[in-house]
């Protein structure tokens, strides 16, 4: 495992003739980054995009919060309210999150595992490009006649089939991001599976890879479904197929289905890439080996393999049977051995060993401790009873954000401030950033903890006004969510001050940091490793 | 751990912030933290696990963070020590696997039973069928023969905030569902659309309304009263603006309601009353609601094939009452050649007139509307190339 | 990496100069949604945006692929390389399994649920005279039509295409044994046999539709029988270009006998679409 990987040397060498080869520089200028084959060049696209993308659903989620804060429409009007929720979810997890962790993979993977770069370089670049149209629909999507898609994000046919032709540049718009995931995953799993440093079996890799490699997997079985999805949903809107429509012996509950096929899988698409950064992060901040290095690869799979079977726990009051309530009830709640498994290596991690608490470890226990509660309220909702009175109020959003905000974002923060050195060759400012830990982890608190609140009592979620007795919750949350927001902003302040005033980041900053990435000098060559290390 | 110190100051001015806000925000406080109060045993159920299940993520929470912040505090850089170096133990790994698996088995018992039991709608007292529109609720008594529709009823002004808003903001509607107190009530649920929900938080009843297939639900409230609840599905844009209001009332007084209501649809003729709204997924009119709405083909004027059906409905309506009349208006989008698409909703509108002519009403009923422009609606491309149908008022 | 080695050797893993082509295919794939999009909205404008998007992914075919065919033939990509190009392939036709799966999953959902649902008691009240029987255009579409029987065309097509299977690994063999002969005639005949399904497939969809009245719109039947075999011809168009492709590649003497992964690939993808076809005879055509 990690902390019993060497490198053998060539790595250092290897940074210094990178330099005097022009053919391993990049092309100078904009160029570089429009037609770029390196895996580095690459995951900076991919993390400036997700930052973009991140500021986008951003905006529309202050837009939303804005308009719920007191009672009464004041800001949006209703159809333009839907669209943002709408395209908010959408861009967040398809724009900022999933691209955010692709990202990771392509700076880390390769130099984490001892190779010269990802397996398909050109069809690297090709994943990240195909999100740039799609970005695009997406976006431009709020100007056509009707507006933007205002389904919500999971799009529930009839309400899809009546949309405007947003819905279509949507549909386009996921179809094109669904080729770039596939790409994108299929390209990560070769690069795992065939590119390793000889020595590095599969049991020594780095847990964020094994995460990814999992991933990929998820992707790869999943988006297709997506595609599929749409594609029933695109002729049932323009060719007079009947897949989601009762007149013609089809269902609208058969979409959900599908849907959910995919969409529960996704929630670990986006939740497993955070477990691998926290699984890299805590034990170098722990100096101490990550624990249960096994049995973390065990749950993981066990994870992947039962977001297959639990996806109807999204749909309990859509009429299915008590059998089938059941039955996803408990497969649901079986997720949650596999996912504490994980919970209690990261402790066992932390225990007795010499803990400091840098930016990116705050951010990771704050994964730790704010995600378990996420994890927790999915409990709540997998127990179908309880789900009842819950499904599809704020509670849910509540859940959601918690675990993906809390949980993938924080990861996602933890990861950034932790690989920033090695990444650009200089440290950030400690102070600022435990400053935006500290504001993040308030404000987000402050927003999403009073949402459990509004769901218990009934508040249904995709609404942009309320009855009288939600009002106090909404406000204190629309507070919390400009001040997260503005958190968020300072977030780019404190990497743009790191990239102009950091200091020299040495080859590894971190004194518990283990893994090949560390053998490497800071800012890490062009080229990671042009000849493999042996790891022992 | 000194670095921890930085959080009180950003904590405090973030409450000092929010504090002041929400003062400024808030006329009438509620700040509820629970449950509304189950009114049925089902909700009770409901209500009971929720709490067993909190328990039980409480101690397991607070026993997990409780070792975590030991560590943090004992197990520090800060501190001096060296830090350990195990990294495996079978033995607690298998604790913990199984452990929790316990836990969860434990948990689902009570949930199991619960299932069961909200699933079984046999040995109802009555029956009401109940319909989601875009955007308002049918209810139609099956067995006594009459139905109607249940609308929001707060007024436009207090949304737009030009008015104060009452207490029961979006929650009041026109004509609320009635039902007797201690009977079971099963609930067959449907929609004309689109999805809705019929969500009652305090019955313990969540229940998708899928367009042409029924599903069913059920409750029984022991206390007569008023009680509220929501569409929970998004339905488009008035979603939020389409509630459900249940009266429980005694036994005596809903035999009396059931009497009124029969009365007056007898009265009206009543050819809704006697048969349940039909909710058909193809159809874009139903013949109890207006508007109806005529689609034409892109360009043309000639009457949709479809037509003939959702004519009928504004027949019957006219035939039903002989003092209504009908507003005819054509649509159009702002794309294009503003005076062409005008003349086309124009020409589109008179052939609705000629068929309600021919269909034996007279011309003086039938009132000609100037074309309306769309500018952003669900779907604008489909919704610009049709004739409406409405009552005058 | 990629100038890194000596010319005319091969590179212990090849990685390419930067490229345009990731660039372009974006762009190409960006005119041709906006354009699809307009089309479906009646902005007969956006034709062209769909004329260029495609014109654009002709180019980009042509450019791009002809640079990695250069370069398998410059003998840049080494046994590890190939590798990769293994398991990559692998991965997509599994990604392909699943997209199939969810139209496969439509049918099984309708055939043993929503239609016998939509029959069933609880909803008689909406549809009173559903009888629920498959094949079925559902309870409120009246126009009438007849269902594709499995033993006429589809049958032929199930034997076209078995036989192409049997050719194309005769092809393969005599690649193998370095019989050039047998590997440009069998492989082309492959592609033949590809051609003669589609025509059968395209006189069958005509037949449907004036003959038959079988439609699209007639009902979850119409809609799954020809998302399944319609979804299932694109992807025997596509095997076909890429077998077309590798013939005449093996008129212009490339492969030997250990370096062939090209033509692998394409008859992976051939074989793939083999097997989706005999499921669909079976559960489309047959059942
Ligand atoms: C990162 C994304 C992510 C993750 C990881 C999860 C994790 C889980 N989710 Fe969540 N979920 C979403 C994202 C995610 N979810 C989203 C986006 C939606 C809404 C979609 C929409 O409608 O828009 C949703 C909705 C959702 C619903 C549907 C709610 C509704 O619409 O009515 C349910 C119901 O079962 C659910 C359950 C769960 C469960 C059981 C887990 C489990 O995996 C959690 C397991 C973790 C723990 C339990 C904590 C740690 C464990 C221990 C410390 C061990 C000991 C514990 C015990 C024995 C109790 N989720
Ligand atoms: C990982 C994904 C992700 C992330 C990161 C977020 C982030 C946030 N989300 Fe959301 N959210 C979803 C995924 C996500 N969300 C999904 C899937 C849905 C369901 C959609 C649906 O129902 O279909 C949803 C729905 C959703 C709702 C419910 C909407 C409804 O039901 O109508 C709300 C409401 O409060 C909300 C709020 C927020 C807020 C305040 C943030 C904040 O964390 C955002 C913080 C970021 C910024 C604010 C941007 C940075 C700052 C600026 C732009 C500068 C300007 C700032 C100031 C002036 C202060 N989200
Ligand atoms: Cu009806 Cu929401
Ligand atoms: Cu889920």
């Amino acid at each position: 495992m990690a902390s019993t990987t060497h490198a053998q040397g060539h790595a250092n060498d290897h940074a210094h003739h990178a330099h005097d080869d022009h053919h391993h520089g990049a092309p100078a200028g904009f160029m570089r980054w429009l037609t770029s084959t390196n895996h580095k060049d690459i995951g900076t696209l991919y993390l400036w995009f997700s930052f973009v993308m991140f500021i986008a659903g951003g905006i529309m989620a202050l837009l939303i919060r804005a308009e719920l804060f007191t009672p009464g429409l004041q800001v949006i009007e209703p159809e333009l309210f839907n669209q943002l929720t709408t395209l908010h979810g959408l861009v967040m997890i398809f724009g900022a999150i999933m691209p955010a962790f692709v990202g990771f993979a392509n700076w880390q993977i390769p130099m984490m595992i001892g190779a010269p770069d990802m397996a398909f370089a050109r069809m690297n670049n090709l994943s990240f490009m195909l999100l740039l149209p799609a970005a695009v629909l997406l976006m431009s999507s709020f100007f056509v006649p009707g507006g933007a898609a205002a389904a919500g994000w999971t799009f529930y046919p009839p309400l899809s089939v009546q949309g405007g032709m947003g819905t279509d540049m949507m549909i386009f718009a996921v179809h094109i991001m669904g080729a770039s995931s596939i790409m994108g995953s299929i390209n990560i799993i070769t690069t795992i599976l065939n590119m390793r440093a000889p020595g590095m079996t599969l049991m020594k890799l780095p847990m964020f890879c094994w995460t990814w490699l999992i991933t990929a997997f998820l992707l790869i079985a999943s988006m297709p479904v997506l595609a599929g999805a749409v594609t029933m949903l695109l002729t049932d809107r323009h060719f007079g197929t009947s897949f989601f429509n009762a007149a013609g012996g089809g269902d609208p509950v058969m979409f959900q289905h599908i849907f959910w096929f995919f969409g529960h899988p996704e929630v670990y698409i986006i939740a497993l890439p955070a477990f691998g950064v926290v699984s890299q992060v805590i034990p170098a901040f722990s100096r101490k080996p990550l624990f249960g290095y096994a049995s973390m690869v065990y749950a993981t799979a066990s994870i992947a393999i039962l977001s297959f079977i639990v996806w109807a726990h999204h749909m309990f009051t859509s009429g299915i049977p008590a059998a089938g309530q059941l039955f996803f009830m408990y497969a649901t709640m079986l997720i949650a051995v596999p996912t504490g498994v994980k919970v209690f290596n990261w402790l066992a991690t932390m225990w007795d060993g010499a803990i400091s608490f840098e930016t990116p470890m705050l951010f990771c226990l704050g994964f730790l401790f704010l995600f378990t509660m996420g994890g927790f309220t999915g409990l709540v909702l997998a127990l179908t009873p309880v789900d009842i009175p819950l499904h599809d109020t704020y509670y849910v959003v509540a859940h959601f954000h918690y675990v993906m905000v809390a949980g993938a974002l924080f990861s996602a923060f933890a990861g950034i401030y932790y690989w920033f050195p090695k990444w650009t060759g200089k440290m950030y400012s400690e102070k600022l950033g435990k400053i935006h830990f500290w504001w993040s982890l308030i404000g987000f608190n402050i927003t999403f903890f009073p949402q459990h609140f509004l769901g218990m009592a009934g508040m249904p979620r995709r609404i942009p006004d309320y009855a009288l007795q939600f009002t106090e919750w909404n406000a204190v949350s629309t507070v919390g969510a400009f001040m997260f927001g503005t958190a968020q902003i300072f977030f780019l302040f404190v990497i743009l001050h790191g990239l102009k005033n950091g200091s020299q980041a040495s080859a590894k900053p971190w004194d518990g940091a283990e893994g090949l990435e560390w053998t490497l000098p800071s800012p890490a060559p062009y080229h990671s490793f042009e000849t493999p290390p042996t790891i022992k | 751990m000194s670095r921890l110190k930085l959080a009180p100051p950003v904590g405090l001015a973030g409450f000092a912030g929010l504090a002041g806000l929400v003062m400024m925000n808030s006329a009438h406080a509620d700040w509820m933290l629970n449950f509304r109060k189950p009114v049925t045993d089902m909700a009770q159920m409901q209500y009971d696990l929720h709490v067993a299940i909190m328990w039980v993520i409480t101690v397991i929470f607070i026993a997990v963070f409780g070792v975590m912040f030991y560590s943090l505090f004992k197990h520090t850089k800060a501190s001096g020590r060296k830090p350990a170096t195990f990294s495996d133990s079978h033995t607690v790994e298998i604790i913990w696997t199984v452990i929790p698996f316990f836990i969860l088995l434990a948990m689902a018992f009570p949930a199991t039973k619960a299932v069961l039991a909200n699933k079984d709608t046999s040995n109802a007292d009555m029956t009401i069928k109940v319909t989601g529109y875009q955007w308002k609720w049918g209810y139609d008594y099956i067995h006594d023969g009459f139905g109607f529709l249940s609308q929001l009823k707060t007024p436009i002004t207090e949304i737009k905030n030009e008015q104060a808003k009452n207490p029961d903001y979006l929650l009041e509607v026109d004509n609320p569902m009635v039902v007797p107190a201690g009977k079971k009530v099963r609930l067959l649920i449907t929609a004309a659309d689109v999805i809705h929900a019929w969500y009652m938080p305090t019955f313990g009843v969540q229940q998708d309304a899928t367009p042409g297939f029924i599903n069913d639900a059920w409750f029984q409230v022991d206390k007569p009263g008023r009680y509220t609840g929501q569409c929970a599905k998004i339905c488009g844009k008035e979603h939020a603006f389409m509630p459900i209001v249940v009266d429980v009332k005694s036994p005596e007084d809903y035999a009396k309601w059931v009497k009124e209501q029969k009365a007056k649809y007898a009265a009206k003729d009543g050819k809704e009353g006697k048969e349940p709204v039909v909710a058909a997924a193809a159809t874009s009119a139903s013949a109890a609601a207006f508007p109806v709405k005529l689609y034409f083909a892109s360009g043309k004027t000639e009457l949709p094939a479809d037509a003939e059906k959702s004519l009928a409905a504004a027949v019957d309506a006219l035939k039903a009452d002989a003092k209504a009349k009908l507003d005819l208006s054509g649509y159009v989008d702002a794309t294009g050649n503003a005076d062409q698409n005008a003349e086309l909703a124009k020409n589109r509108a008179k052939a609705v007139r000629e068929a309600l002519k021919k269909a034996g009403i007279a011309e003086d009923r039938l009132n000609m509307k100037k074309p309306e422009v769309i500018t952003a609606s669900a779907d604008a491309s489909k919704e610009a190339r049709r004739v409406e149908i409405n009552l005058s008022k | 990496m990629s100038s890194a080695h000596a010319p005319g050797t091969t590179p212990a893993y090849f990685i390419p100069e930067p490229s345009k082509w990731p660039l372009i295919c974006a762009l190409a794939l960006g005119f041709m949604g906006f354009g699809a999009v307009g089309i479906m909205n009646e902005l007969p404008v956006m034709t062209y945006s769909l004329y260029i998007g495609f014109a654009i992914l002709l180019y980009l075919f042509f450019g791009w692929f002809g640079q990695v065919i250069g370069e398998s033939e410059g003998k840049l990509y080494s046994k590890k390389v190939d590798t990769s190009f293994r398991w990559s392939m692998s991965w997509f036709i599994f990604s392909e399994v699943m997209f199939f799966a969810a139209f496969f999953g439509a049918l099984g959902y309708a055939r043993l649920h929503s239609v016998p649902e939509l029959a069933g008691l609880d909803q008689k009240s909406l549809w009173p005279d559903f009888a629920g029987l498959w094949p079925s255009k559902g309870p409120y579409i009246t126009e009438m039509f007849t269902p594709m029987g499995a033993w006429g065309i589809p049958a032929i097509n199930t034997a076209l295409l078995l036989a192409s299977g049997v050719t194309l690994t005769i092809a393969h063999h005599g690649l193998i044994a370095g019989h050039r002969k047998q590997l440009t005639t069998w492989l082309l005949a492959t592609v033949v046999l590809g051609a003669i399904f589609m025509a059968c497939q395209i006189y069958e969809y005509s037949h449907a539709y004036s003959e038959m009245n079988l439609k699209l719109t007639s009902g979850i039947y119409g809609s799954t029988f020809f998302m399944l075999t319609g979804f299932h011809g694109f992807h025997v168009t596509v095997g076909a270009i890429m077998l077309t492709v590798m013939w005449f590649r093996s008129l212009k003497g490339h492969f030997d006998a250990k370096h062939h992964f090209a033509f692998e690939a394409a008859a992976w993808y051939w074989h793939f679409v083999d097997v989706v076809w005999l499921l669909l005879f079976v559960l489309v055509y047959i059942l």
